[in-house]
């Protein structure tokens, strides 16, 4: 077994390692989020027997790219009784979290480098999942900012509602997610992982099915995808608390729900499904398994009509939070007795 | 232990970076054409009714009230969720009370129709 590098035993080959990690990710990150895009539209396009995009280069492919440069040079617009600062900040606020969050996901098992053991994952925090739901918190506020500093009546509904939305199914996410670390007695997500490692029936979707079930359907609603697509509820919202935004700034918040999804996706292949596991090497595995969640995710918005606020409301509260808080009394009781 | 937050500073710089500069780009880029209706909150066409700035439900109060109540009991259960297999018997009754206690409030919230969204 090698040394493990750090910054105290050679510093230049650790910060190159690290931003090289950093850059992976993050260019990664936004190719899945520019063709979760394309996907989606080709998906839902066949699934509604249309063929979706096809004009831009070979089968569409191009679309997210001309999409991206068409909304570069778009005309950037500020409604005059909008909060300057705080209607600037808002779409970066939401982006930010969103994207860092990757940062305490295992893609793989370690590789050498130059006789150093190098993990595949950018930081092993200890504390890795409360990471994860701290930074998916933050999110509400941009959220909130936009839709607040907008001065938009529908811009307002639309924040407030998805800050509701978005606390209500955190709790019941957070609440489902426990029962997993009482089998694994660990915040760290490396350490999950191995925990995990051995036999597919150890993934914990086999143990923890109800757990599963809660976090995959909570996901649903903290990203505000269909059937509870509230906040950008077209009929009633326009565009919810995005309405008065145009140009980068609009795409800004588009990238940061679909970076959220393959942040998710990756979270649930982690804690329920062995993360990097399987037959092919880590990364690969990990982007199955993401991919999967995604299609997932698509399929349920071709499928499912939107609720209706009391129901999601009523789903949050009286369903999801008992059957969470039971599902840590009947692991607890299993592990103990 | 510190060094395992630099990357993630990192990671925060460069997608601050990017969002940053992808909206610098477009404003810098992106044609400038305002006008007075253009620049005006989008009502549906309809002329403007009034401000935003209006009081809305206070039922968005109550679920963010709850949120806090609830949210720092599940941050209880962090802890010991990951030393429960080392606490045992102790530690399933103990947090057995605490969760009983939590229903207890819960239950009470429920029949004074906090949850309700009529």
């Amino acid at each position: 077994m090698s040394e493990m590098l750090s910054l105290s035993n050679d510093p230049t080959l650790f910060i190159a390692v690290m931003l090289a990690k950093i850059l992976v990710v993050f260019i990664v990150v936004i190719l899945i989020v520019a063709y979760a895009t394309y996907a989606e539209r080709k998906i839902i396009g066949h699934m509604q027997t249309r063929l979706g995009p096809t004009m831009t280069g070979p089968l569409g492919l191009l679309q997210p790219i001309a999409d991206g440069l068409k909304l570069f040079f778009k005309e950037d617009i500020i409604p005059s009784q909008a909060s300057k600062l705080a209607f600037i900040l808002a779409p970066m606020m939401i982006l930010v979290p969103a994207f860092i969050t990757v940062a305490v996901i295992p893609f793989g098992d370690s590789i050498t480098v130059k006789g150093y053991t190098v993990p595949l994952q950018i930081s092993d925090l200890n504390i890795g999942v409360l990471y994860i739901l701290a930074m998916s918190g933050l999110g509400v506020y941009g959220i909130v900012l936009a839709g607040w500093s907008s001065n938009n009546k529908y811009s307002l509904l639309g924040g407030v509602r998805s800050a509701a939305q978005m606390i209500s199914y955190e709790l019941a996410a957070g609440l489902a997610i426990i029962s997993v670390f009482m089998l694994s007695g660990t915040l760290q997500l490396s350490d999950i992982v191995a925990a995990q490692s051995g036999s597919i029936l150890n993934w914990y979707i086999f143990s923890q099915p109800l757990a599963f079930c809660l976090f995959v359907i909570t996901s649903l609603a903290e990203v505000n995808r269909t059937p509870f697509d509230l906040p950008e509820a077209e009929t009633e919202l326009v565009s919810g608390f995005c309405t008065e935004y145009s140009s980068m700034k609009y795409a800004l918040f588009f990238m940061a729900e679909y970076a959220n999804m393959v942040v998710l996706s990756a979270i649930t292949a982690t804690l329920f499904l062995g993360g990097p596991a399987g037959p092919f090497p880590g990364p690969i595995n990990l982007l199955i398994k993401v991919f999967a969640f995604m299609f997932f995710f698509i399929w349920i918005r071709a499928t499912f009509p939107r609720v209706r606020y009391d129901q999601l409301m009523y789903l949050g509260w009286k369903v999801f939070l008992p059957l969470a808080l039971l599902n840590i009394v009947i692991t607890g009781a299993v592990v103990v007795f | 232990m510190l060094e395992s937050y630099l990357p993630i500073l990192v990671l925060i710089a460069i997608a601050l970076l990017f969002a940053v500069g992808s909206v610098t780009f477009s404003f810098i880029f992106g044609p400038k054409k305002p006008s007075k209706i253009k620049l005006a909150p989008y009502e549906c066409g309809m002329p403007l009714i009034g401000t935003a700035r209006e009081r809305f439900s206070v039922k968005f109060y109550i679920v963010a009230m709850l949120f806090i109540l609830f949210d720092i009991e599940a941050v209880f259960l962090y802890p010991w969720a990951v030393v429960f297999k080392k606490l045992g018997m102790f530690g399933f009754v103990e947090m057995g009370v605490f969760i009983v206690i939590l229903l207890v409030g819960y239950a009470y919230v429920w029949k004074k129709g906090a949850l309700e969204w009529e």
